[in-house]
């Protein structure tokens, strides 16, 4: 008899529970247009950019010329009354591209000064803050706390506050004006330590232990159990300090007085003036590297991030 | 383990010094040795590029001069705090913190909740809002110009419903354009360490409370806050950090010298710079430091203090 109705009660859920559900599922909907809504907005300054890198520069300027054509020389050079934001070019057309790659070298000069700066600074940190991150593992004492204390600090300044130290010691080595005053302090940036010395410290003890007993040396150790554990944290670190990088403005503005050195980041703000014909297509050939990294290495990067989190750990 | 096997050098020193130095090297020889030498290459960078110029920046703070070298103590810093400059742009970094970081870990607190909720299509609205992280801000930063421009689509989709055109970025809501780009920025990053620390909530808790009754409410504000109160600091703190960087945004959107809501202290700085005064540089410098120390340590302390009862 209990069975029965027992069985009863679990194949009729009482109607409470089934307007739950019901409103469950409709809570359920609004939250995924929400999520929907928001995602767009998300998107749409880089879905928008690549766009209008494939329209002819007659069709950018008649698009936006009243905007870039006030810039120009404070003229009055209106084209049309408003501007049209559009996603879909009336014509598909690479000249863009054509002229940026072909025509005029500068803007590949300039992708190539960012190229320069910022892959020694990628993979020198990470050499250095690998060796580091290990000794942070696996030194004890009150020393090594210290030290890392100070990383952390050095860390957590701001560029206002890290810049002065760095373009004082740059003078002293008279690096100033070098792309070495730059690549430098770069290399040293204690992040990629902070991050590594966090995940090589969960490699558990036994793990070395283990290793010692069969005689392997504190190198062994290094390059055959810490060095493939990381492997994944290391791609992600370097996938964050390389969009860093990527992305500078203040170290060249104040490290380097040659603007022939500045890296495409820098220079991308001063194209509006003049050519805006071309601007979106050396916006979208900037940020392949790092649109690539995102389609191949997301996991490793949300990875790499939700390591980062928590400094106390 | 190799990598130490130098040759030994000829060695003419006393008795004693020849020992010591012996034992120095067999301890360098020796195994034990390498975790400390793998720290001297990163150790001796930092000292050189931040510590060691950082204490030659505080005793410059405090100089009048660096040829002269006469000791005025705090003057450098009155005259700096006195500068209507440095004034304005810590006033305008300040205020864009105040109104950026909070906003910021609320935002992206709900973003997590939202993808935690068992809706569909989570790794695709993951994927969409951490792209912009991605995408450099210089690549943008032509979109934004068209958007806010005061010619700019933004106005023109607010002429439909009325509204007056505003300069966006070159009146005081100039602010609020930059929150908007951090915000746009920043959030996905925020977003995947908060996932993380929700995931990390142990599920039995969470279904004891609800056995017993609790509301969402309830297990929200006693339950998961209490967990995610590490990750809440971290990311306050990460976004302190990133409201400092903010200039770039400003600066490619506006260039040198932009409008007065606008003026940030990486401005000040950039300005400072190039006349190099040393004497200003270093003490607007260390005031910021001393400011950021501050923050810091009190987000620390109330951290501390409220979750001190959840063990880790």
């Amino acid at each position: 008899m209990e069975k029965e109705k027992i069985a009863e009660k679990k194949s009729k859920p009482p109607f409470r529970v089934r307007l739950n559900r019901k409103k469950q599922k409709l809570i359920m909907c609004i939250l995924t247009l929400f999520a929907a809504a928001a995602a767009i907005i998300f998107l749409l300054p880089t879905i928008l950019t690549i766009a209008n890198s494939f329209m002819g520069s007659s069709e950018i300027s008649a698009n936006y010329g009243i905007i870039f054509a006030e810039n120009e020389d404070g003229g009055k050079e209106y084209i049309a009354e408003k501007i049209n934001l559009k996603f879909i070019p009336d014509m598909v057309s690479f000249s863009q591209y054509y002229t940026v790659l072909f025509k005029s070298p500068d803007y590949l000069m300039k992708f190539w000064n960012s190229v320069i700066l910022v892959v020694p600074i990628v993979i020198f940190q990470l050499v250095t803050a690998s060796l580091a991150a290990y000794s942070f593992a696996r030194l004890k004492g009150r020393l090594k706390e210290v030290i890392f204390f100070i990383y952390i600090v050095v860390m957590l300044m701001p560029y206002q506050v890290t810049l002065v130290p760095n373009y004082l010691i740059s003078d002293w080595l008279h690096i100033l004006d070098t792309r070495a005053a730059i690549i430098l302090p770069g290399i040293f940036t204690p992040f990629a330590v902070f991050i590594l010395s966090k995940i090589m410290r969960r490699i558990p003890f036994s793990l070395i232990e283990a290793a010692q007993l069969d005689g392997a040396g504190e190198l062994q150790i290094f390059l055959h159990i810490c060095m493939p554990l990381c492997k994944s944290a290391l791609f992600s670190v370097a996938i964050l300090v390389f969009i860093d990088y990527w992305n500078m403005v203040e170290q060249p503005l104040v490290l380097l007085s040659n603007s022939e050195l500045y890296p495409l980041s820098v220079f991308l703000s001063q194209i509006n003036s003049g050519e805006i014909g071309l601007a979106f297509a050396v916006a979208t050939i900037y940020m392949i590297p790092t649109l690539l990294m995102f389609l191949y290495g997301e996991d490793y990067l949300v990875e790499g991030i939700a390591y980062s989190g928590g400094i106390k750990g | 383990m190799k990598a130490e096997n130098r040759p030994p050098k000829p060695q003419r020193k006393p008795e004693k010094k020849i020992k010591k130095k012996r034992n120095i090297k067999r301890f360098l020889k020796s195994d034990a040795a390498f975790p400390y030498l793998c720290l001297l290459p990163s150790l001796v960078g930092v000292m050189i590029f931040f510590i060691i110029p950082f204490f030659v920046i505080i005793f410059y703070s405090m100089v009048d001069n660096p040829i002269n070298k006469e000791f005025v103590f705090l003057n450098n810093y009155i005259s700096v705090i006195k500068n209507t400059a440095f004034r304005r742009a810590a006033l305008n970094t300040l205020t864009f913190s105040a109104v950026s970081v909070p906003l910021a870990v609320v935002l992206s607190m709900l973003l997590a909740m939202l993808l935690d909720s068992k809706i569909p299509f989570v790794s695709q609205f993951r994927t969409s809002f951490l792209c912009p992280m991605m995408v450099p801000v210089a690549s943008v930063v032509l979109i934004w110009q068209v958007i806010f421009h005061y010619n700019g689509a933004l106005n023109d989709f607010l002429s439909h419903f009325g509204v007056e055109k505003i300069d966006w970025l070159k009146s005081t809501k100039g602010q609020i354009v930059v929150v908007v780009l951090f915000l746009w920025k920043n959030l996905g990053y925020n977003m995947i360490l908060f996932l993380s620390a929700l995931n990390n909530i142990p599920k039995d808790i969470v279904e004891v409370a609800t056995l017993e009754g609790a509301g969402g409410f309830y297990k929200f504000f006693r339950i998961k806050l209490r967990y995610l109160s590490p990750t809440i600091l971290f990311v306050g703190i990460l976004s302190l950090i990133n409201s400092f960087k903010v200039f770039r945004e400003v600066y490619l959107l506006t260039g040198d010298y932009p409008f007065d809501s606008l003026y940030m202290l990486q401005h000040f700085m950039n300005n400072t710079f190039r006349n190099i005064d040393y004497q200003k540089l270093s003490s607007a410098a260390i005031l910021m430091a001393i400011v950021m120390v501050l923050i810091i340590g009190a987000l620390f302390i109330a951290e501390n203090k409220f979750g001190e009862d959840v063990e880790d």
